[in-house]
């Protein structure tokens, strides 16, 4: 469904990302875990079109992704949360939401002033949808706070929404738990889980390594801008290079990100 | 009815400026609530003033014509300079549309031929009645409003939030904010036509670096998080000169000094309704 394809990306001299291939199936959960600093948010900037490769190809549903603005990636099916929160703070958390329903309102200049019924329609459309969205996310109740008063969790739990607002295929999770406390953590493991239930397929990055192991279908690691293993949870858990680069060191770094 | 016909005999020309300055708070309001701080307002309006002027005083155009193009050229131009400018953010954004507006306002200067250079135009054709102006602000308010209220409006208020999260969002910033830069464009040409054809006499200099302060400092005055907040501030910055007339030299500096308060102790400017919220104790929920 979407695949990378030896994909680099330097910085000037600098290499972030080496011959990095993925393939994420649809329907699947796939995670991409890695010690800070490897590399694994440039994956993401690359997918969503922020940052441009430096070599290789990114397809989706068999189109090229390259050279396309992040707009037009977003209108393709993929959406994406980020590590660093990034809602939209002094609008309310249902108009949140409907920001991303964004390519699905289709009505012209014209029945925007005239508050036609295609106008009205859509927009009614869109806050039911949000408000389902939100629901999902048990934010409800809130929709018409502001999102600045949000707690951290809630915060993630809506970007969540938002994104799913654009009715992606493939949903794009960056460290959706990094900062969370244990039962924030379990619950936000349940929702992610329904989602799949529901038929999206997600690509995450985690640092959380049981959140990890619980959820994902087939995990990637990244170490210095490489693959360094590829497999199911139960095969990257026993690879020695793995628990090397990654598991055998950082555990006590792991609230870091 | 007397004492109305005197009331209006020596005030009209100050609420028609009331009316046009309205117009031109609004107009930059519009860049302001998509997170764009861009000074070109004033050499808009100096566009569509002199683009409408020359219509009705060379070639004896209708003004409905005239007001027409005084909208339609400064949207043009606002198109051709947004493609490069707009990439750039916060204060190189105003940096180029200040050198913008230089340069409209020596071309004004300099083609003498055409726009009658220092002296300007004059004997320009007082077409504007009251109700033009209360009809372009009423318009004006209402598709602002509109437009506010739609996935436009809420785009605007993303990309001001967050251009990143915006755009992956399936915003398309660029048009957005091309969409934001032309409509302010387009009013604050009307602006300048109305006002052209109340004024008798229009020159450069009326369109310069201190009318694109004034009508900066109308909106943040007023506040941008809602359309009463523009008009509210030029309101405000169009009467304190005549309340303040008996400072007569002073009447900048009671200016400037009522601005620096302002922005120390109102940052979301005079209209916020949020502080209303706080002030008359109702829960936070929002209108």
């Amino acid at each position: 469904m979407l695949v990378l394809d030896s994909v680099s990306k330097s910085f000037g001299g600098l290499h972030v990302l080496q011959d990095v291939n993925l393939s994420v199936e649809p329907g699947s959960i796939y995670g991409l875990i890695g010690p800070n600093g490897a590399g694994k948010t440039t994956v993401f900037n690359l997918i969503t079109g922020l940052l441009q490769p430096s070599g290789g190809s990114i397809t989706f549903e068999g189109a090229s992704l390259l050279d396309l603005p992040p707009h037009q990636i977003t209108q393709r099916g993929i959406a994406r949360t980020f590590q660093n929160i990034r809602i939209f703070k002094e609008m309310t958390l249902i108009e949140n939401v409907i920001v991303g329903r964004h390519r699905h309102f289709t009505y012209g200049a014209w029945s925007l002033l005239t508050r036609s019924g295609a106008f009205r329609q859509q927009e009614a459309q869109a806050r039911e949808r949000a408000l389902e969205l939100l629901a999902w996310m048990k934010l409800e109740h809130k929709a018409n706070d502001l999102a600045d008063n949000l707690s951290y969790g809630e915060q993630r739990k809506l970007e969540l929404a938002r994104a799913l607002a654009t009715e992606p295929k493939v949903l794009l999770l960056d460290e959706p738990v990094a900062g969370m406390n244990t039962s924030e953590k379990v619950d936000l493991m349940t929702e992610i889980e329904n989602i799949r239930q529901r038929g999206y397929t997600i690509f995450m990055i985690e640092h959380d390594m049981r959140f990890v192991m619980g959820l994902c279908d087939r995990i990637a690691v990244l170490n210095f801008g490489r693959i360094i293993a590829e497999g199911e949870p139960a095969d990257i858990r026993s690879n020695p290079m793995v628990i090397e680069a990654y598991l055998g060191k950082d555990d006590d770094e792991e609230v870091t990100a | 009815m007397e004492w109305f016909e005197s009331f209006w005999a020596i005030h009209s020309n100050l609420i028609l400026t009331l009316g046009t300055n309205a117009l031109l708070a609004l107009s930059i309001y519009l860049t302001l609530s998509c997170g764009l701080l861009a000074l070109a307002n004033g050499a808009f309006m100096g566009i569509g003033a002199y683009a409408a002027s020359l219509l009705t005083l060379n070639y004896d155009m209708p003004f409905s014509l005239a007001l027409l193009v005084g909208m339609a050229a400064p949207m043009l131009v606002a198109f051709v300079i947004g493609k490069p400018t707009l990439r750039l953010s916060g204060v190189y954004l105003a940096m180029a549309t200040l050198g913008f507006g230089e340069v409209v306002r020596v071309i004004l200067l300099n083609t003498e031929s055409v726009t009658g250079g220092a002296l300007g135009l004059n004997g320009i054709p007082q077409y504007t009645q009251w109700w033009h102006v209360a009809l372009a602000v009423i318009i004006a308010l209402y598709v602002l409003y509109r437009v506010k209220h739609s996935r436009i409006g809420r785009s605007f208020e993303a990309i001001k939030a967050d251009e990143t999260a915006a755009s992956l969002m399936g915003v398309d910033i660029e048009r957005t904010k091309m969409t934001a830069f032309v409509l302010g464009a387009m009013l604050a040409g009307l602006a300048g036509a109305l006002n052209a054809h109340l004024t008798f006499f229009i020159g450069p200099s009326e369109y310069g670096f201190d009318r694109g302060v004034e009508i900066l400092t109308m909106a943040v005055l007023g506040g941008t998080g809602s359309l009463a907040g523009p008009v509210v501030g030029s309101v405000i910055l169009t009467l304190l000169p005549e309340v303040l007339r008996s400072f007569a030299d002073f009447r900048l500096v009671v200016n400037g000094l009522i601005l620096v308060v302002i922005v120390l102790f109102l940052p979301q400017g005079i209209w916020d309704p949020g502080l209303f919220r706080r002030w008359f104790g109702r829960s936070g929920k929002r209108v």
